[in-house]
This record gives C-alpha cells, sequence and structure tokens, in this order.
C-alpha cells in the first residue's frame, strides 16, 4: 500500500514537472564563454533566475570556445540553424545585423538609459544589441617607476601629451633598467590590433573609414594625421622602445610583472593578476595625440537572432539579465567595468575607491566605439596587417595607402554596406 | 564497344561507389563550385545578391605592369643625388593614385624594383600580396621538394639494416608526422623564440657566446626559411616509410649479386638501388610537391603571414580572404589558380618521369 502511494506521488511528480515544462517554451542560447567556469556559474546563475521568475520560457545555454563562436554563428546562420539569443562581440554587430542574423531588441529603453555608451549596440537607429558589461584599457605602470624616472603622474583631467609620452617612453629606455620601455601586447594578433591601437590613431585625428559615410578611407586612414601616426607607430619600433610583432606571448603575459617592461598597454582583464604582484601599481590614461585621449569601447553583447519566433520571450531574457545585482556579478566573477554607476557600487574592485574604479572613470571619459559599419569585419583584418607590416620597417605612405584601398574596394564590392543618407 | 568496365561488373562499380562518391562530393564537385564562384561576387554573409562579374576576379589578382621612373632632376638638369649617391626617384604613389595620366597604374602597389641605369624598373601590381604569396609558395616547393625527398631517402637508407633496436630508430624518425601540425608549429614557435628559444641559446652555446640571438620568425630574411627547414623535418619521417617500402621491394639477389660482382658502396646504390626505386621516386616527388603547395598549418599558426608577406602563401591567402575578409569570390578565385599551377606541374613531373 505505501508502495503504492509513493509510485502514485511520483507519477503525479512527474506529469506535473511534464506539464509545467511543456507550458515554458524554449529559448535557446549560444554564449561564447566555454572553458570559463566563473563565468559559466554567472550565466547558469541568471538563465536560472529566469527560468523560475515566470512560466512562459526555458532558456536553455550552450557554450562556445570564443576562437570558434564567430565561426559557429556564421556557418549556423548559413545553415538557417540560428539560436534565439546569441551573443556578439560588439564592433561586430552591424555586420551580423546588416546580413540578417539579428533583429532588433524589444527592450524599453528606459531601462538603459543610465548604461555607458560602448555597451549600447546601435545600427541603423536601432537598438540591436546590449552588453552586461564593458572593458577598458590603460597604460600600466608602477609609482616607483614614475618617480625613479621623474615623471608627471598624469590624470583624466590632463593626460599626457605625444611629447610628455615619447619622453617617458625614452627615460625608461635611458635608465637601461628594461628589456623594453613600453610592452603594446603584439603577441596578441586579432582584435587586440584595432581594438587597442585604433584609438592612438583616432587621438593623432585620422580614422578607419570616414565616419560621416562610412564609404572611403581615404584622406582618414592615408591622411596627414594618419601619416604622423604611422612614423610615431614605426618609430616605436625601430628605436628599440617596443618589442615587435614577434612578441613572444608568455612575455606579454608575465613580461611586466618580471620587471621588463615601464610601462605596459593592457585591459583591465589583466589588472588583477598584476595588482597582486605590484602594491604601487598605477593604471594611467591613453596619452593626448593631438585630437583627446581616446581607448576603445564595447565588448561582448546580447542580442537576438533573426531566426527566434519568440523575440518577445527572447528580449524578456535580456531585459531580465539587465538589472544590476547581476551586471555586478559579471563584473566580480571576471573583472569586467560595469556598465551603470549603481551597478559599480555594488562590485569590489569598482565602487568609489574600489582598485578598479579607474577603469570605469577611463571608459566614462576616453571611450570611443569601433566604427560602426558592417564593413568594419574586413576593415579591422586590413588595420592589422597595417599595423604589423608599419612596425616591420614597410613604407608608411604605400602601407596606408594598400590599406586604404583594400578597404574601399571592399566597401564597393558591398554595394556601400547599406548604409544610407 | 563493350569494355570490361562496362559488362557484368556490377560489384565492381559497386566497390568503387563509395569512393567515386565520396570524391566527387568533396573534390570535383566543390572544384566546379569553386570555378563558379570565382566567377561572382559572392560574399561568405551578405543581403546582397550574387552577381556575375565575369573575369574581374582574375584581373584584380593578376594585373601587373613595369613603371619606369626616371631620376628627379634639378633646374639644371643634372639628376639629384642622396649622400650615398644614388639618385633619387619620384614615390610611386605619386603615378598610381589620382594620376590621370597614367591609369593603367591605378590602385596599383610596388612589388619590387631594379635599376637599370639611372632609370628604375618597377614592378607594380594590383594586387601585390597575391603575387609575394605565390613566390613564396614557389620558393618554399622548390627547396622542400628537393631536400625533404633527399633527406628521407638518407634516413631510409640508414633505418634498412637488421641492428638490435632499428625500430627505436623508425619509430623517433616517424614520430613528427604521428604529431598534429597545429601542435608541433607551436612547439617550433618556442624553439624559434627571439627571447629564450632553444635554438638561439644551443648555437649560443656550441659558439661560446659569438652567435648573436636572432628573431627568426620575425625577420623577413629568415622566417620563410624557418618555417622550410620546420616542415621539412616535420614531415621528413612519412617519405621516409615510403623510401623505405621501396627499398624492401628490391630483391636481395641483385644485391647478392653486385657483391659478387664486387660492386662499390656507391656503385650498389647507383646501379641497383636506385633503378629499383624508380616509381618510388616518382611518387614521393609529386606528393611532397602537392603537399607543400598546400602549405597553410605552420603560417597560421607561427607567422600569420609576416613579417611584411614574407611568409603569405597562396592557401592561407585563400583562407584568410575567403573566411578573414568574408570574399568567397577572392578566396575562391585563388584556389582556381592554385589549382591549375599544381595540375601544370603534376603534369611535367610525370611527363619528365616517364617510362622511356
Amino acid at each position: 500500500m505505501k508502495m503504492r502511494t509513493t509510485l502514485g506521488a511520483a507519477l503525479l511528480a512527474t506529469t506535473g514537472w511534464a506539464t509545467m515544462a511543456a507550458a515554458q517554451t524554449e529559448l535557446s542560447m549560444w554564449y561564447h564563454g566555454a572553458g570559463n567556469p566563473q563565468e559559466a556559474e554567472v550565466l547558469n546563475h541568471i538563465v536560472a533566475d529566469f527560468n523560475a521568475s515566470q512560466s512562459d520560457w526555458n532558456v536553455v545555454v550552450e557554450s562556445f570556445p570564443q576562437e570558434s563562436y564567430n565561426d559557429s554563428v556564421v556557418a549556423a546562420a548559413l545553415a538557417g540553424n540560428l539560436p534565439d539569443i546569441i551573443d556578439v562581440d560588439g564592433p561586430v554587430m552591424p555586420n551580423w545585423a546588416w546580413s540578417g542574423y539579428l533583429q532588433p531588441l524589444q527592450i524599453d529603453e528606459s531601462t538603459i538609459e543610465n548604461f555607458l555608451p560602448g555597451p549600447k549596440g546601435y545600427w541603423d537607429g536601432e537598438l540591436y544589441s546590449i552588453g552586461l558589461w564593458d572593458a577598458a584599457v590603460a597604460l600600466v605602470t608602477r609609482q616607483s617607476i614614475l618617480d625613479d624616472l621623474g615623471l608627471r603622474t598624469p590624470t583624466l583631467e590632463e593626460p599626457w601629451t605625444l611629447e610628455e609620452f615619447n619622453a617617458a617612453l625614452d627615460a625608461a629606455k635611458e635608465s637601461g633598467n628594461f628589456e623594453y620601455a613600453l610592452d603594446l601586447g603584439m603577441a596578441w594578433t586579432g582584435e587586440w590590433y584595432p581594438y587597442s591601437f585604433s584609438p592612438f590613431l583616432q587621438s593623432f585625428g585620422g580614422d578607419l573609414v570616414d565616419r560621416d559615410t562610412y564609404q572611403t578611407a581615404e584622406g582618414v586612414l592615408n591622411g596627414e594625421e594618419a601619416m604622423a601616426f604611422g612614423d610615431w607607430w614605426q618609430g616605436l619600433f625601430a628605436n628599440d622602445l617596443a618589442p615587435g610583432t614577434s612578441q613572444d606571448p608568455a612575455a606579454r603575459e608575465t613580461g611586466f610583472q618580471d620587471g621588463k617592461y615601464a610601462f605596459s598597454w593592457n585591459g583591465n582583464w589583466a589588472a588583477m593578476n598584476i595588482m597582486n604582484t605590484f602594491e604601487d601599481t598605477v593604471f594611467l590614461p591613453a596619452p593626448d595625440f593631438g585630437n583627446g585621449p581616446k581607448i576603445g569601447a564595447a565588448s561582448w553583447q546580447f542580442g537576438v537572432s533573426s531566426a527566434s519566433e519568440h523575440p518577445d520571450g527572447a528580449s524578456a531574457f535580456i531585459e531580465f539579465a539587465l538589472q544590476d545585482e547581476y551586471l555586478a556579478a559579471f563584473s566580480n566573477a571576471i573583472g569586467l567595468i560595469p556598465p551603470t554607476t549603481s551597478s559599480a557600487q555594488m562590485t569590489e574592485n569598482y565602487q568609489d575607491g574600489g582598485p578598479m574604479a579607474v577603469f570605469y572613470d577611463l571608459t566614462e571619459a576616453q571611450a570611443m566605439v569601433r566604427p560602426v559599419t558592417p564593413g568594419y569585419v574586413v576593415q579591422a583584418k586590413v588595420f592589422e596587417k597595417a599595423l604589423a607590416d608599419i612596425a616591420n620597417g614597410a613604407d608608411v605612405a604605400d602601407t596606408l595607402d594598400a590599406a586604404v584601398d583594400e578597404i574601399n574596394a571592399d566597401i564597393e564590392r558591398n554595394a556601400g554596406y547599406g548604409h544610407t543618407e | 564497344m563493350a569494355s570490361k568496365l562496362t559488362t557484368s561488373n556490377r560489384a565492381g562499380w559497386g566497390f568503387a561507389l563509395p569512393g567515386f562518391g565520396l570524391i566527387a562530393l568533396f573534390i570535383v564537385i566543390p572544384f566546379f563550385f569553386a570555378f563558379y564562384l570565382s566567377l561572382t561576387n559572392q560574399r561568405l554573409i551578405s543581403p546582397n545578391p550574387t552577381e556575375f562579374v565575369g573575369l574581374s576576379n582574375y584581373e584584380n589578382l593578376l594585373s601587373i605592369g613595369v613603371l619606369t621612373l626616371e631620376p628627379e632632376r634639378d633646374d639644371a638638369g643634372t639628376i639629384i643625388r642622396d649622400d650615398d649617391g644614388l639618385p633619387e626617384y619620384p614615390r610611386v604613389r605619386s603615378f598610381t593614385r589620382n594620376n590621370p595620366d597614367f591609369p593603367q597604374y591605378a590602385g596599383m602597389q610596388e612589388w619590387f624594383r631594379w635599376q637599370s641605369g639611372d632609370t628604375a624598373k618597377v614592378v607594380v601590381a594590383t594586387d601585390v600580396v597575391f603575387w609575394k604569396s605565390l613566390w613564396n609558395t614557389v620558393k618554399f616547393v622548390l627547396v622542400v621538394a628537393p631536400v625533404q625527398a633527399g633527406l628521407a631517402l638518407c634516413l631510409a637508407l640508414l633505418i634498412n639494416q637488421r641492428l638490435r633496436g632499428i625500430n627505436v630508430y623508425r619509430a623517433i624518425y616517424f614520430m613528427p608526422v604521428v604529431v598534429s601540425i597545429v601542435v608541433v608549429s607551436l612547439l617550433w614557435r618556442f624553439l624559434y623564440s627571439p627571447d629564450s628559444g632553444l635554438l638561439n641559446n644551443m648555437l649560443q652555446g656550441l659558439t661560446f657566446g659569438i652567435f648573436e640571438p636572432r628573431d627568426w620568425l620575425g625577420n623577413p630574411d629568415t622566417a620563410l626559411g624557418s618555417i622550410m627547414a620546420m616542415s621539412i623535418w616535420q614531415a621528413v619521417g612519412f617519405h621516409m616509410v615510403i623510401w623505405l617500402a621501396g627499398l624492401q621491394t628490391i630483391s636481395p639477389m641483385l644485391y647478392e649479386a653486385a657483391s659478387i660482382e664486387g660492386a662499390s658502396k656507391w656503385q650498389t646504390f647507383r646501379y641497383v638501388t636506385w633503378p629499383g626505386l624508380r616509381n618510388t621516386a616518382v611518387l614521393v616527388l609529386i606528393v611532397i610537391t602537392m603537399q607543400a603547395f598546400a602549405l597553410f598549418a605552420q603560417i597560421d599558426v607561427m607567422t600569420n603571414g609576416g613579417p611584411l608577406d614574407s611568409t603569405t602563401t597562396l592557401v592561407f591567402q585563400t583562407v584568410e580572404r575567403g573566411y578573414g575578409k568574408q570574399d568567397i569570390s577572392g578566396g575562391a578565385t585563388i584556389s582556381v589558380i592554385l589549382f591549375l599551377l599544381v595540375l601544370t606541374i603534376s603534369l611535367i613531373q610525370r611527363f619528365l618521369t616517364r617510362e622511356r
């Protein structure tokens, strides 16, 4: 008898569970962070909270390694197998939106009005993606190095000028204490180049493409300002101030901590390790090369795929994830910059007086998004190669001309990438 | 007209079907597809419709010209020379950019130049990177094919002996073939590292510190050579095994006869071993040539085509353009050209090594 009741209860429970699950429509989601347990934990926590908070939708996450994530999405789009929710790297978003992989988010804009500009992904006047965090880059050094070299500590209000920056590098080189004055991270090929170095170009007054029309790079990537940038860039390597394209990746990871470099141009994700090594670590703002100090903005963001039959549910999940507690959780887990002041106050590192609060201020003051155009995907590759070639001693004018030609030919082949006046 | 192939040979066709089917599906059809794509402006992803563009992809890749530069002269008509006494020339970009007088050079870039008297001849091409990658690929094949085949033959001769523990050597030589090329490339990147690479350290140790450490992969002069050396080492074991199989088909009686006749070691090799290896040699040479033309993984892992395009290759450019820059038609065009190139060379090799 007892046996029967237990069985009955179990049956009841399973059917109950089954009907409940059936009532929830399943939403699939792809994420780029496979292999990072902390990141997965936060995301799974948000998903579990969302699934429990309402009875309409049930989000299921599938994670991919970052290196193959974009390829997987492109392949899935070609095969017509996109999930409902995808995450997308900020500068790539316009390409996917233009190609028709994404549809605009159905999110009340008032929810994101306090967000930093970087995490908001607009294309063609519509919000296609929104990030739960941003990233920032700073010139990492130690107070003791600045003091030894007799250098002024630059501030957000008064960053180093080009002359001051050059003088600082020369001083570091002449001190003889370092293998190289500046570690730019040339070992990190790929998106790091356009992400972290194109702001130098923009600070000089050039750009990857003319942002008024997005139809040409002529005069922007090979104008006087860009040539000046190119000459300066080449000088860094010709004068042995910075390790070149063959920098050992291991030296990039730990070289600054080992005392090989006086300055390191590095992202907030590397900040924790450095701070743990040196107590007097300081994060300096980007120098002003003449056109205002600049750093790159926009990191990974969430969007809804065009294949989704339930964009309302997908948007509901994304909106749910935008709560301050989750923004703070991501930041605490992997050191990313929370996108709102209120969430920043909830984190260990970014609250007022927190060890990395400076990155929040940097993002707020200096961040500039990469060109918002579907052609960015190609422009980034062309720019990366041009920078590597110039660093290796190629003629500056010829290299930038070649880059301009390639970018313009690509824009033309793509019928202007859908930019309308 | 019924031949063996068509009469009551259903079983034969049945057995051949899986092989034929797979080859057709993954090699023949993709080739025709690539040829079709190379005539269009197909993008990897794009909302724009695909259009036929005729041969313009080929034109963009292959356009090449020679520009003659007269040295700069001052008002008196004497040539302006720099500190080294070399004449100064106007910049190539003054001819190739926005110059209506030279429409044939519009959009071209300098590939290389040479002097003839006081004028400079500059070879300009629309797609310099393509020409550089073609030249790099050819250099790679020209060095790797004979060196790898020769080295593999030497190793095969060495291990074709009945010695105790010879299998250990066979296994050691063959090991790099079994390891993934990506792993091997990563390891060699460490060996070649300019900071603390094994190669630099070893050379310094052997020369008692006289040797200056080099940036093997970061210097345009040594990068391709470094990749050649590594590639030869990596695949030599595979061809060694093919040579070894060839060696073991040569009848021992021939060697006995040769030793009775009093042939020296060299004579035995020259008149017994080498003629016996004829077919193996043809196979090894063609296989190495084809593999060398397909050079990709080492480049992708070790140099990404740099520095200054000194290691970029045709297959690397195909992938870089087709996938990286989303230009499928451009990638397809290069692969069609590569196919025709390899086909021509294989046919020439077949002709030169034919049975006479």
